[in-house]
């Protein structure tokens, strides 16, 4: 059972990152994490009057608040023809859609969940985290640091021209993923995100420009493998580190021939 | 924290802590359809609408439902009597503890799509977990519903 002794309803940013400040605060979300942890909250922040619940499309970028649900993310037209559908892919798997009406993006990027699709498949784009104090860093970057207090306000995608695949091993459809794999070119760079490893997602980037010369079966197997042999897998209750490694490698394979069509 | 909530059209005043579930909010205040079936957010049993979109009522705050409107099973008799006898003539429930979740979010799922695949169908009540049966009955009794309705408007 979550213990919470007060609510209150941010009426700023500021006044969020100044409540947040103590070490018995906590800021909400969706809640649907926060509610497994039990934890006792002297402050439960809530950003729900601060307008983030809204995706923003520009000429140039997607500007996400950190309130919008996983919901909005999967039915939003513009965000889904930009990711091929991507974006929807990595989300509709993620326990059911009452469930994702309350979960949001804000909680999922902050969380840093190593089995999360939602931070593996937006590293495979050109996504940046706007901190209220931290300002506008790369994603890649928030995903490393340790959790701090600041508050997340949204994320931003650049709309960098871009050819996405995603794909994630499950061993039963609303289950945590075993693997989640998200290969993409963006402005040019082939990257990988791998994420369920089960750690956070990590990317590796085609540094020896493997597929610099086009995308064949031949070029796919050897960043395939090339990917594999770069991310560091475990084993827990869902996999062994080796079959992971092995699904590193098939899932990129197969996103790489994907995305190989898409050019 | 005092709380305005619109229950079902009707307008609930209530003093209530800030750790209410939104789940037992409303069994206090009689709907008793609303359950909660697990620990971890899975279940999809609390499934009520908070304004006009389903959401599970176990991780909602109380006090964020303030201000707005929920409309459990209690207050979709009419929509739910159309369909449910469909799913029953297929016997499709055992010991029906799943049914009011599922009610409530097949009504969802027909506002949003009226006209679902079976596929549309599975990824929309996905979230509705069952322990007794295997979900084909309530599909069956779902498009054996869609496929009445078709019929009558032909
Ligand atoms: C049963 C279950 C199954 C799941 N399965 C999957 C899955 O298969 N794939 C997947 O990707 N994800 C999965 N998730 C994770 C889920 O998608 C969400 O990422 C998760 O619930 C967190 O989102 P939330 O809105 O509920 O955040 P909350 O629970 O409200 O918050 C999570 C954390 O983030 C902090 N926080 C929230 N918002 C902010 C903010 N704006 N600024 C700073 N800190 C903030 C909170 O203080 C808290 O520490 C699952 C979760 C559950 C409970
Ligand atoms: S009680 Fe199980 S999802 Fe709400
Ligand atoms: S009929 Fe028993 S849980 Fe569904």
């Amino acid at each position: 059972m979550l213990t919470i002794k007060n609510y209150v309803r941010a009426q700023s940013l500021d006044e969020a990152y100044e409540l947040n400040q103590k070490k018995t605060a906590c800021i909400m979300g969706g809640m649907m994490w926060l509610r497994m942890t039990g934890r006792t909250i002297m402050t439960m922040i809530d950003l729900c009057d601060l307008g983030l619940n809204k995706i923003d499309e520009t000429e140039t970028e997607f500007s996400i608040g950190a309130m919008v649900t996983l919901r909005q993310l999967e039915t939003h037209p513009g965000l889904n023809a930009y990711t091929n559908n991507c974006v929807k892919k990595a989300v509709q798997d993620i326990v059911g859609v009452q469930f994702r009406n309350g979960a949001t993006v804000g909680g999922s990027i902050y969380g840093r969940f190593g089995f999360s699709d939602v931070v593996t498949v937006f590293q495979a784009m050109d996504t940046y985290v706007e901190l209220h104090k931290g300002g506008i860093i790369p994603l890649a970057q928030f995903a490393k640091m340790k959790y701090d207090s600041d508050v997340l306000v949204r994320i931003i995608v650049k709309k960098q021209p871009l050819a996405i695949s995603y794909q994630a091993m499950r061993i039963q459809r609303t289950d945590f993923p075993v693997l989640a794999c998200a290969v993409s070119k963006v402005d040019g760079e082939y990257r990988a995100a791998i994420g369920a490893r089960p750690g956070v997602a990590v990317v590796v980037k085609d540094t020896e420009g493997i597929l610099t010369g086009g995308i064949t079966p031949e070029t796919a197997e050897k960043f395939a493998v090339a990917v594999a042999a770069a991310v560091k897998t475990d084993s827990n209750s869902r996999g062994s580190a080796q079959y992971r490694t092995h699904l590193a490698k098939v899932l990129t394979q197969r996103g790489t021939m994907e995305i190989g069509g898409q050019l | 924290m005092e709380v305005k909530i619109n229950v079902n059209g009707r307008v609930i005043t209530d003093s209530v802590d800030a750790d209410m579930l939104l789940l037992d909010f409303l069994r206090k205040h009689g709907c008793y359809s609303v359950k909660c079936g697990c620990e971890t957010t899975n279940c999809g049993l609390c499934t009520v609408f908070m304004d006009d979109i389903p959401v599970l009522s176990c991780s909602v705050l109380t006090v964020r439902a303030n201000g707005h409107k929920i409309v459990t099973l209690e207050g979709l008799q009419d929509e739910a009597k159309e369909f449910i006898g469909f799913i029953a003539d297929q016997g499709a429930e055992q010991c029906g503890f799943c049914n009011p979740g599922f009610i409530v979010n097949t009504i969802a799922l027909l506002r949003e799509n009226p006209n679902p695949t079976d596929d549309e169908i599975r990824a929309y009540l996905v979230g509705n977990l069952c322990r007794c049966s295997g979900y084909n009955g309530q599909l069956r009794g779902i498009r054996a519903f869609l496929d009445y309705r078709d019929s009558r408007k032909e």
